[in-house]
């Protein structure tokens, strides 16, 4: 096999691959779903349309001529789509990095590593793209629909910044690698890629909450004193909005742009890719002596399983970079918070949905990891405590961490605000319980390492978990306003709750 | 407690998955006995002692542990037992000390019997050097030696492996083989299945051969030669036969 031919073969097996894996993440590994899973994507795209539609109908109008305002909007819409780019690029550097699956059998094969490499840079490259294609494809759609066929080019400048996106997050990744070694990456390079993906968002949370006290991100962009001080119109800055709005020559630039960035990466990292990896795997595991807890001290064994838990979330550096992730989005209602000490209480309604949304969003990743990922089922099951015992301690250890968590946030807002603290309490209280309930009721058996794919294992579970926490927010956030509306969506997520208890396996798998 | 002379009694015991995987047995396990349960693979081994161990329920039949009723007790049992699968259940992100802590407080030891009798596993299996590494860094043998400390820390009257030397080194077999020898001495009751026939024959007190769920042939090495009607004939040959046997249509066997 000629030197094209073998990179054109690795392309396509690394393509039916990824293809194969997206398939069984989409039918959970079920055969004779994929019709039922492609009614659902039709339903859930015609869905995502009609949200773009409320979204952006009103700004489709930007013609041939728009103002600093339009290209502020623009660019802002695409530098929130980078950041989640460059997050999801640099978790897929980071897992081609340490998973181990063919990089064994790739290396000691006698293809050369450097061209395998090429190719994997490549697909990821094209990977991170076509997912932002698709996240972006209502809002274009809709943008073209009712703005002019102008749009379309939207479609270039998205699979640009996806392109180069991809090719930065290879060298940030390796930047870390060289600087900080391959022990440290993979936890670094985790944490970091949280923090691009939220911290876009959040900065321009922050910023509306210091300005205008407002958690609306949009009252930055579209405030005057942004406007007054950006660039001229005729900016460089603005290339990738002009391209947006269908600029043929601002949209070669940029896709040349990402497209000569692809091409850098694989030349400058392909090579020395393979050698990372190697590192990567053979300091996969610390050998060095840890700093073991204290042990034997005795205690009951609900207080041994709850410890077990907090020691096993705590080393966890997946756990740790997602949790520290959603610590994050909980930093602008802090801000909001602290604001409220200083200047009145009424934004801080806006406090309470967020944390009842956050709590349930957390506890539903713990208790899943509590309980279903329990990593030697075996022992804990033959141990001589009752089963029920065994629950309710890994139930407590995760009440316990939201409690620790949230604690943090309802004290201030008890002394600022008790009502609405009571309202906030309650709502966590009552979203990580029900988030629990709901991961105890399907519980599976599972590793700790499947956390990523948890979601596959019960779509049912993964929506009830979602709308859970979405409906006991909107009932605190409508308790905290003071309207009876609260009753509402209280009785609804409770109804919720008993559809999804009702619906749930009878015994655990 | 009550006394029996059986560490382990089993009757009329059934487990039907998609065929009957255990098919009404019947099997006693005398205390302070090396029991080896022998069988192909998919004869039922596993599913009995996963019965055993409270791991799954039976659809029928009895089980006694230590004179005590396993089902309608499985606490009070699972307080004198220990069950050690092939794959080591251990937690990655512990240490092998921090590992047997948990295990100890699990069984309600006391916090310094479990330290005493932690470091002496750990010396007795070679851990000690590795008493502070997490467990994710540890070779498949020592993982399987941590399992099987955790297993001792609480001293079981009665342990039950599952295939535990799969995948162990010559050394670390044999360190693990000298432990459950000294168990046995101590007077624990071992069973244990494997599929290394040698291991049976040189270990074992009595053997049991199990077939499509049903107990097939029982006895020391002597007694199963002699039900095969062979001499000196090695345990690799009488299992054979006597799978062979099982196997056979029942009137050849009747015949």
């Amino acid at each position: 096999m000629n030197d094209t031919a073998t990179l054109t073969w690795f392309a396509g097996h690394e393509f039916r691959l990824a293809w194969r894996d997206w398939l069984s993440m989409m039918t959970a590994g079920k055969r004779g779903r994929e019709r039922v899973v492609a009614v659902v994507l039709v339903i859930f795209i015609a869905l995502m349309h009609l949200f773009a539609w409320s979204m952006v109908a009103r700004v489709a109008g930007i013609g041939a001529h728009p103002d600093k305002a339009a290209f502020i909007g623009i660019t802002g819409s695409l530098l929130l789509s980078f950041s989640l780019m460059l997050s999801q690029a640099m978790e897929s550097v980071t897992r081609a990095f340490y998973a181990r699956s063919d990089l064994e059998l790739i290396l000691s094969s006698p293809v050369e590593s450097a061209r395998v490499f090429a190719v994997r840079i490549g697909a990821l490259s094209i990977s991170t793209a076509l997912l932002g294609l698709v996240l972006a494809a209502p809002v274009i759609n809709v943008l073209a629909f009712i703005g002019g066929v102008h749009w379309l080019a939207a479609y270039g400048v998205v699979a640009a910044m996806g392109l180069f996106a991809s090719a930065l997050a290879v060298a940030l990744t390796v930047a870390l690698f060289r600087s900080i070694g391959p022990k440290r990456t993979r936890l670094v390079a985790q944490i970091v890629a949280a923090v691009i993906g939220a911290a876009f968002v959040i900065g321009l949370q922050v910023a509306a909450i210091l300005s205008y006290g407002t958690i609306s991100r949009l009252s930055v962009l579209e405030s005057a004193g942004v406007i007054g001080h950006a660039p001229a119109l005729a900016s460089w800055l603005w290339w990738p909005a002009r391209a947006a709005l269908g600029d043929a020559g601002a949209l070669a630039v940029v896709v040349g742009i990402g497209l000569v960035s692809v091409a850098l990466a694989i030349a400058a990292f392909s090579a020395s890719f393979g050698d990372h990896v190697v590192a990567a795997s053979g300091i996969a595991f610390d050998q060095r002596r840890q700093r073991t807890a204290t042990v034997f001290r005795g205690g009951s064994p609900r207080g041994a399983l709850r410890r077990k838990e907090w020691m096993l979330l705590k080393r966890d550096p997946w756990l740790v970079s997602q949790t520290l992730m959603q610590l994050l989005y909980l930093l602008p209602p802090a801000l909001l918070l602290w604001k409220g000490f200083a200047h009145g209480h009424g934004a801080l309604v806006l406090l309470v949905p967020v944390l009842v949304m956050a709590a349930g969003q957390l506890a539903g990743g713990l208790a899943w990891l509590a309980i279903s990922g329990e990593d030697a089922p075996d022992l804990v099951a033959t141990a001589p405590v009752p089963a029920g015992a065994i629950i309710r301690a890994k139930v407590e250890a995760v009440m316990m961490v939201i409690a620790g968590v949230f604690g943090v946030f309802l004290l201030p807002l008890a002394w600022v605000a008790p009502y609405l603290a009571l309202i906030a309490g309650a709502g966590v209280l009552t979203a990580a319980g029900s988030a629990t309930a709901i991961q105890l009721w399907f519980r599976t058996q599972a590793k700790r390492s499947q956390f990523r794919r948890r979601q596959t294992s019960s779509r049912m579970a993964t929506f009830a978990e979602a709308f859970s926490s979405i409906t006991w927010a909107g009932t605190a956030a409508l308790a905290a306003a003071g309207t009876w509306l609260a009753l509402v969506f209280g009785l609804i997520a409770l109804l919720l709750l008993a559809g999804t208890r009702i619906l749930a396996p009878r015994a655990p798998a | 407690m009550p006394h029996s002379r059986a560490a382990l009694e089993i009757l009329n015991l059934c487990k039907r998955f998609e065929r009957p995987a255990v098919d009404h047995l019947d099997l006693t396990v005398r205390k302070g006995e090396f029991y080896a349960l022998l069988g192909p693979n998919g004869a039922g081994k596993t599913t009995t002692l996963r019965m055993v161990s409270g791991l799954l329920k039976p659809d029928a039949g009895a089980i006694t542990v230590e004179g005590i009723d396993a089902l309608a007790d499985p606490v009070a049992a699972k307080r004198v037992m220990a069950w050690v699968s092939d794959e080591p259940m251990i937690y990655d992100k512990l240490t092998p000390l921090e590992y047997l802590d948990f295990v100890a407080r699990l069984w309600s030891v006391g916090a310094v019997t479990a330290k005493t009798r932690a470091h002496t596993l750990m010396e007795w299996l070679q851990l000690t050097p590795h008493a502070h590494q997490r467990c994710e860094g540890l070779s498949k043998g020592m993982r399987q030696k941590v399992a099987l400390a955790g297993a001792l820390v609480h001293e079981p009257d009665l342990l039950i492996l599952d295939e535990p030397l799969t995948g162990l080194d010559a050394a670390s077999a044999r360190q693990v083989k000298s432990v459950l020898r000294e168990r046995v001495e101590a007077g624990g009751t071992v069973i244990m299945t494997t599929h290394i026939l040698e291991i049976a024959e040189r270990m074992a007190d009595r053997i049991g051969v199990i077939n499509a769920g049903r107990l097939v042939a029982e006895g020391t090495l002597e007694e199963l030669r002699r039900q095969v009607g062979g001499g000196d004939a090695s345990l690799e040959d009488t299992f054979l036969a006597l799978v062979a046997q099982q196997d056979a249509p029942a009137e050849v066997v009747a015949a």
